[in-house]
């Protein structure tokens, strides 16, 4: 629909020359619009993750009753820039020892997927790149591979505190990432399907949004432990305070990034903001309705997507604002000894639910 | 020729290139980095069969987990590389014997008709084929016993490592987070209400 209305107006914007252009941009034509989509999703992606952290600096300054950055631009809004700047005219050191080829890759490899998983996030209705069947399984497996980023730096630095760091991050996020696959599964028992589109179309029908509040029959309610778990998973899977022990100052310094300097440990922060953002948006289609309107009058659209996500990452935010560090010992026991119980206690209540009169999914 | 045998052709040559430097390559990470290269490629190439619950399960379950634990115990071993090396002559017919009975056998099962290209036509699928529907479906009706039988077997090994490695030691002090959790103020401090001392007059 789309692509023929910019096919139509490069027609008209060509006029008689478009007969021959068109004979030679035909057979990569798919390739092309492929890539135009890849480019609209990314750039708002990568310009979200730039001012995530301007965001994060702002609020936490008020939540400390200071003001934030506010020197570069108006109101430091050009303070991200002024960052990435400062970033790129940095030297990037290799240690001696380090082993150099993993040393550069590791960062790029840390980032990647974060970027990767955004295919299948549908963002309104038909509006996603790839509506693959396996969507849910594609966002497991894309995300388990953002491990190696941390784990293979962490390794070729050659030095102390990184390994331990990434020692840390690798058992904690493999430890997470059941989890939350195991809160996901209760989603997908549900909703009946591992297309995002569908999950998200799960979640738009019922007894509440007859009565006009929608709100009430997204996942979030009839599977309100899961939506915790997964929540707070998300927050250990991204590093993030209070589960931020991967890069826990006072003790291992900066953990994994130790020996990183310049755009090599800038790739790092951005892909943590692009993880923290992707989590939000994993979050607000499986558990919030995704772009679905929270009362019957307002019509669904991508702006409510944008808005729980939004949302969600205030709370990250609020989070790190609020908690001190959790030790590492207790990551690991609410990990395995509470959620994964959890989990699997509530797929067979839910399972139960299901087979009953009272289900309410059908 | 077609762009899908393209894509076949190259991660099948990246696969095989990635196969050799699992075996070559003189540092045990970087072996098994280029595991993880070879798991992806593998994914890809079952990917071109529509086979796509299994090319993602594959990088789930073995690069997301398996190749990760792998990598955390490869980090942490100091190997010697020499004393690695000291004995390769004398291993070696053994090690070429396993390795011609392997290539044998695997001549024998691919080379006859079972899996030539004659016998193995792809089926033909409809455009709104779902390998994952497809696949669950068989494996909760016409397999489910011997699905569940699996399921056990992995049970029972999980529980087998794990009685394994554990060992009660009487003398280390571990702490228990329940009882840290259900500490109230009133179990460390203790507030004493004392008179205020009077100045005595100067």
């Amino acid at each position: 629909m789309m692509e023929a209305q910019v096919l139509q107006f490069f027609q008209t914007l060509w006029g008689p020359l478009w007969a021959p252009i068109w004979t030679w941009v035909q057979p990569v034509w798919p390739l092309i619009w492929v890539m135009v989509k890849i480019v609209a999703i990314l750039a708002p992606v990568v310009a979200a993750v730039a001012y995530l952290p301007y965001f994060e600096r702002k609020v936490i300054a008020y939540m400390h009753v200071r003001i934030g950055p506010n020197r570069v631009g108006p109101i430091g809004l050009l303070q991200p820039i002024a960052d990435a700047l400062k970033l790129l005219f940095k030297e990037i050191i290799i240690p001696t020892k380090a082993s150099k080829a993993l040393f550069i890759v590791g960062p790029i490899v840390a980032l990647a997927p974060a970027l990767v998983a955004w295919a299948v996030i549908p963002f309104s209705e038909g509006l996603v790149l790839a509506n693959i069947d396996a969507g849910v399984l594609y966002l497991l497996a894309i995300s388990s591979v953002g491990v190696y980023g941390i784990l293979v730096s962490g390794w070729a630095s050659n030095s102390k505190y990184p390994f331990l760091g990434a020692m840390r991050s690798a058992a904690q996020m493999v430890s997470y990432e059941i989890a939350m696959g195991m809160a996901l599964i209760v989603v997908l028992m549900v909703s009946n399907s591992l297309n995002l589109s569908d999950i998200v179309h799960s979640q738009g029908k019922g007894m509440f949004v007859n009565m006009g509040v929608g709100a009430l029959s997204w996942n979030w309610l009839p599977l309100l432990p899961m939506f915790l778990v997964y929540l707070i998973s998300g927050v250990a899977e991204t590093n993030r305070a209070p589960f931020d022990v991967v890069e826990g100052e006072s003790e291992i310094v900066a953990g994994h990034m130790v020996e990183y300097s310049g755009m090599a440990f800038a790739l790092f922060f951005l892909a943590e903001y692009a993880n923290m953002i992707l989590v939000s948006a994993m979050t607000a289609i499986f558990f919030l309705g995704g772009w679905l309107s929270p009362v019957g009058f307002l019509p669904d659209s991508f702006f409510w997507l944008a808005l729980k996500i939004s949302a969600i990452l205030f709370l990250f935010l609020w989070l790190r604002a609020t908690f001190p560090r959790y030790r590492y010992d207790q990551i690991m026991r609410l990990g395995w000894k509470v959620f994964l119980p959890l989990c699997f206690v509530w797929i067979v209540v839910v399972g139960a639910w299901m087979m009953s009169p009272l289900n309410i999914w059908k | 020729m077609e762009f899908k045998t393209f894509i076949f052709y190259m991660l099948a040559t990246i696969m095989v290139l990635a196969g050799l430097r699992v075996i070559t390559a003189k540092n045990p990470v970087h072996a098994a980095l280029a595991l993880v290269l070879v798991f992806f490629n593998a994914a890809g190439i079952w990917l071109l069969l529509h086979a796509e619950f299994l090319a993602l399960a594959l990088i789930m379950v073995y690069v997301g987990a398996v190749m990760v634990l792998f990598l955390f115990v490869v980090m942490m071993l100091d190997i010697n590389i020499d004393r690695l090396r000291q004995r390769f002559w004398h291993y070696l017919p053994v090690g070429g014997l396993i390795g011609l009975l392997l290539v044998m056998e695997m001549a024998v099962v691919l080379g006859g008709n079972y899996f030539s290209l004659e016998s193995l036509v792809p089926p033909e699928v409809p455009a709104d084929y779902s390998n994952t529907k497809t696949l669950g479906r068989l494996l909760f009706t016409d397999y489910v016993y011997p699905f569940e039988l699996a399921s056990i077997i992995l049970l029972v090994g999980i529980v087998a490592a794990v009685m394994l490695t554990l060992r009660q030691r009487k003398d280390t002090k571990y702490m228990q987070p329940a009882d840290q959790v259900k500490v109230r103020r009133n179990d460390r401090l203790r507030i004493v209400s004392m008179p205020a001392e009077k100045e005595s007059g100067e």
